[in-house]
């Protein structure tokens, strides 16, 4: 037992691991080898009880704490098949929730109790041909016509496309709007003009990856999730916990390779003695575990964050990229350890080698992960959010431009104060700066509500004035967030992401305030 | 506040950062210059209670929870001199620990005492010019002779070394066994037959680092720290504090060297726009970021385990060994952001480079690290 864990829990993880030890594993080569794992696993899970963990016992869930979901993740890792694995963390952690946060009474209802009892299966329709971390420049378009959206386009890399049953799809409803066109839409697999072609993969060969086509299918307005238009905010809202499930599978396939590793080289000699006698391996063997042990200790305070309520933004793509980095790190130098037989089939590191590697890819790639670091350490915003409401922000920290290298975790500082200036000291100051760029070629307003600033930029400069026309991006925000992003205190991304600042309209147009106010 | 802070440890460490500030940092240039610290900060700390964190109130202390230990390593390295650090740090966490634990109450009002007080500076001396992280073959002896020991040896890369009042040292009194002949001697400064040298080092310039011989060295048997061959014992139980207050120093050094690092970067302009707009400075700031604030929660972790009693050498290596690897890496890379003015004294960097460079030598090496490590992972080896 530990700090995080009781015996309820325990108790959980071993029959869990018991269960994959006796129902999953001895077929996992198998499922790999089909290219698909079959659906009685799934019932029987459901069966057992051991999906739905978080979900509410309404749905046919068990309401259990977070750290129940963490055990089922750990245990998944430990089964080293990516693509076991992955099934069920997209339909529990990463589609499904948007229907439970954000989808009517009758589409949990439909939906919900299904992915529980491990009948159904769904997945996330992100990712597009031309579209991956950009989730607002989807081209995939939802026409309203009558009680029917029409769905044009295509989708990339869905995991559990082919086979799932359904697909919380990303779509937009107003292709004209940038992010404030997007909209969250379930489509079901058996539609007409919904067609799947299977992807060939690297690895993660026991799950079924999909390019999507959406040929006119005509999908009832009921299956919207949530508002038109706020699906971007809510695959923002998602995202911290697709990265933070990763993590505890990713600690655990560590873990385990260690694990594999250390038992065969109490086995395998060399030059006469068992190879775990050479110290150029132990030293490896310590400090790999000693990374891992430090990602262990790691994973489990963001866990604890969330579990709190938290959302970290910080955090968790701290924790998603050191995870999915360290699992190459180890797969790579475990297959070392065994020889020729690393490389072969029958032994499991070939396996784990190839699996690892889309870690640094899917769910935002390591570089992705280092921008918004480096946005929130260097730029200095860092934004938690209360997981339960919906729009509240809450302002970690305010730091000094520049930022600061201090911990999240310490003590932040209530908001700055925000002088109270007068609109046309505002104008002047914008003139300014607008003034030293290029015009704009459209008009962009700010609106505080009760005021209104307009940048018109369809003449050959941009010209800053108090009017109100209606203009071809709107933002909307706070007065003391306007001064902050002016000042270079508020990265505009991020406030954007986070729905601390809101675009109607041109989402491009409002991208060049990044070279307007840096 | 936070899972492990209270309310009443963030205000030790206001009131302990804002005193570092006034009575430390505006002298650090000096003292590193000197090579050595001068008596009256220590009687500063003493005066504070700063010696006294975790020590008994019955000699002075002031009995709190190791979190304040962590803050007090934590803060400590803000000051950006290893040699400070390496001192103010060695007197309470080395010699006093020992004295607080095996001592006997003579020993305690001796030593203890006026350590807490800061009106009596300590060292610990373990390593021999030939004898460093292997402890159990030090040749040092120390043989009874009526109501005394005759100590006779030498002693190297020793901290506080040639400016403390008394040292405890470790020597062999039954020369023919290794751990079990080994045993704690306290011996004072003035003792005839203690001479000691300065050694002149890459870096820890603040420190005094010392090279000690005994030559026929007489004191009382009641010197005796402890049980007679249970040195070895003595010395690996407080290794774990010893390597997870390294492994703070690691992190903690390396987020300070990130902060002065962002500093500059906002400030330093290069190709007209300021260099922390290059995106590949961004990435790796954000990479060494993730992974000090990684290696910041093993440690908390640990501390939290620690403080229940668990057994953690095993761990604590873990710890020590990122840690000052971690920092290793930091200087390297934050230094490289500096530029020039990275390589030049009046920088922060410089210092920073050099004096990190000990982490994984001091206080067992990462090899030895390793080995512990490898030993209880592969061979199941304990050191209960």
């Amino acid at each position: 037992m530990s700090t995080f864990f009781t015996e309820e829990h325990e108790l959980f993880r071993q029959s869990l691991r018991a269960f994959l030890e006796k129902e999953a594993i001895p077929h996992i080569d198998q499922w790999e080898e089909d290219r698909r794992t079959p659906r009685d696993i799934w019932k029987k899970m459901g069966d057992m009880g051991f999906l739905g963990l978080s979900y509410p016992e309404e749905y046919g869930g068990l309401g259990l704490d977070f750290f129940y979901d963490v055990v089922f993740n750990e245990e998944l890792g430990r089964t080293n098949s990516g693509g076991f694995a992955i099934t069920q963390q997209v339909t529990q952690y990463m589609s499904c929730p948007n229907i439970l946060k954000y989808g009517s009474e009758e589409l949990k209802q439909k939906y919900l109790p299904g992915i529980i009892s491990g009948d159904l299966i769904s997945s996330i329709g992100i990712t597009e041909p031309g579209a991956g971390s950009d989730a607002q420049n989807i081209k995939t378009t939802a026409i309203k016509d009558g009680d029917h959206y029409v769905v044009n386009g295509s989708k990339t890399f869905i995991t559990n496309g082919v086979y799932g049953d359904f697909i919380v799809t990303v779509v937009k409803t107003d292709p004209e709007a940038g992010a404030a066109g997007v909209s969250l839409l379930i489509l079901e697999q058996k539609m007409e003009g919904v067609s799947a072609r299977k992807l060939k993969k690297l690895g993660w060969h026991s799950s079924d990856t999909a390019e999507l086509s959406f040929d006119n299918v005509k999908v009832p307005v009921k299956n919207l999730i949530g508002e038109e238009g706020r699906g971007f905010y809510y695959l923002m809202n998602g995202l911290q916990l697709e990265r933070l499930v990763a993590v505890p599978a990713a600690v655990t396939g560590c873990e385990k390779a260690i694990e594999v590793s250390l038992q065969y080289m109490s086995e395998r000699e060399a030059f006469g003695r068992p190879i775990n006698k050479f110290q150029v391996l132990r030293h490896r063997i310590a400090q790999l575990a000693s990374e891992v042990e430090a990602l262990k200790a790691f994973s489990y305070h963001c866990c604890e964050m969330y579990a709190n309520d938290i959302y970290d933004v910080k955090l968790c793509s701290m924790a998603k990229l050191l995870a999915t980095e360290l699992c190459e790190k180890v797969a790579t130098e475990c297959l070392q350890f065994f020889g020729g037989y690393g490389f072969m089939e029958e032994y499991p590191m070939a396996r784990m080698y190839r699996d690892v590697r889309v870690g640094t890819i899917g769910g935002g790639s390591s570089e992705i992960m280092r921008e918004i670091i480096a946005k929130i350490v260097i730029d200095g915003q860092g934004y938690v959010k209360p997981k339960s409401s919906g729009n509240g922000i809450v302002e970690r920290k305010t730091s000094t431009p520049g930022g600061n290298g201090k911990s999240e975790s310490e003590n932040g500082k209530a908001g700055s104060v925000i002088p109270d200036i007068g609109i046309d000291e505002i104008v002047k100051g914008i003139q300014s700066k607008a003034s030293a760029v290029d015009a704009l070629g459209k008009t962009l307003k700010f609106d505080f509500g009760d005021e209104q600033i307009t940048i018109d930029g369809t003449g050959s400069d941009n010209q800053v004035s108090t009017s109100n026309p209606n203009a071809d991006c709107t933002i909307k925000l706070s007065k003391a967030d306007f001064h902050k992003l002016v000042s270079g205190n508020l990265n505009p991304m991020n406030a954007v992401m986070s729905g601390q600042v809101k675009i109607d309209g041109d989402m491009g147009l409002a991208m060049k305030l990044q070279s307007l106010f840096s | 506040m936070t899972k492990y802070f209270t309310e009443e440890h963030d205000s030790f460490r206001q009131s302990f950062r804002s005193f570092l500030e006034k009575e430390v940092k505006p002298n650090i240039d000096q003292w590193e210059k000197d090579g050595q610290l001068p008596r009256d900060i220590y009687k500063k700390f003493g005066e504070m209670g700063y010696f006294g964190l975790n020590r008994p109130e019955e000699y002075g202390g002031l009995d709190l929870d190791l979190w304040y230990g962590v803050i007090f390593d934590e803060e400590i390295a803000r000051m950006n001199s290893g040699g400070f650090g390496a001192s103010i740090g060695a007197h309470p966490m080395l010699a006093l620990t020992h004295i607080t634990h095996e001592g006997t109450e003579e020993q305690k009002q001796n030593y203890l005492v006026p350590g807490i007080l800061g009106t009596k500076v300590g060292c610990l001396a373990i390593t021999e010019p030939s004898a460093g992280s292997d402890v159990q073959s030090v040749r040092t002896t120390a043989i009874r002779d009526g109501d005394e020991y005759v100590i006779n040896g030498s002693k190297t890369f020793i901290t506080n070394g040639v400016l403390s009042d008394f040292l405890v040292v470790v020597c062999k009194t039954d020369p023919d066994q290794k751990a079990k002949g080994i045993s704690l001697f306290i011996i004072d400064r003035d003792t005839p037959g203690v001479s000691a040298t300065f050694l002149d080092k890459l870096g820890w310039r603040a420190s005094d680092t010392g090279e000690i011989a005994f030559d026929n060295v007489r004191i009382p048997a009641s010197n005796m720290l402890g049980a007679e061959g249970q040195g070895f014992i003595y010395i690996m139980q407080h290794f774990v504090s010893e390597r997870l207050a390294m492994a703070v120093g690691g992190y903690a050094a390396s987020e300070y060297a990130i902060e002065v690092t962002l500093k500059y970067m906002n400030e330093r302009e290069a190709f007209g726009r300021k260099i922390n707009r290059f995106q590949v400075l961004r990435h790796r700031i954000a990479q060494l970021s993730a992974e000090i604030e990684m290696v910041k929660q093993f440690c908390y972790s640990l501390y939290a385990r620690y403080a229940k009693g668990e057994y953690l050498v095993k761990e604590a290596s873990m710890a020590k060994l990122l840690g000052t690897q971690l920092a290793d890496k930091t200087m390297t890379q934050c230094l490289q952001m500096f530029g020039g003015y990275g390589y030049m004294e009046e920088y922060p960097l410089a210092r920073m480079f050099r004096d990190t460079r000990l982490g994984q030598i001091g206080g067992g090496t990462s090899e030895i690290l390793c080995e512990i490590i490898a030993k209880a992972m592969i061979d199941g080896r304990s050191y209960k």
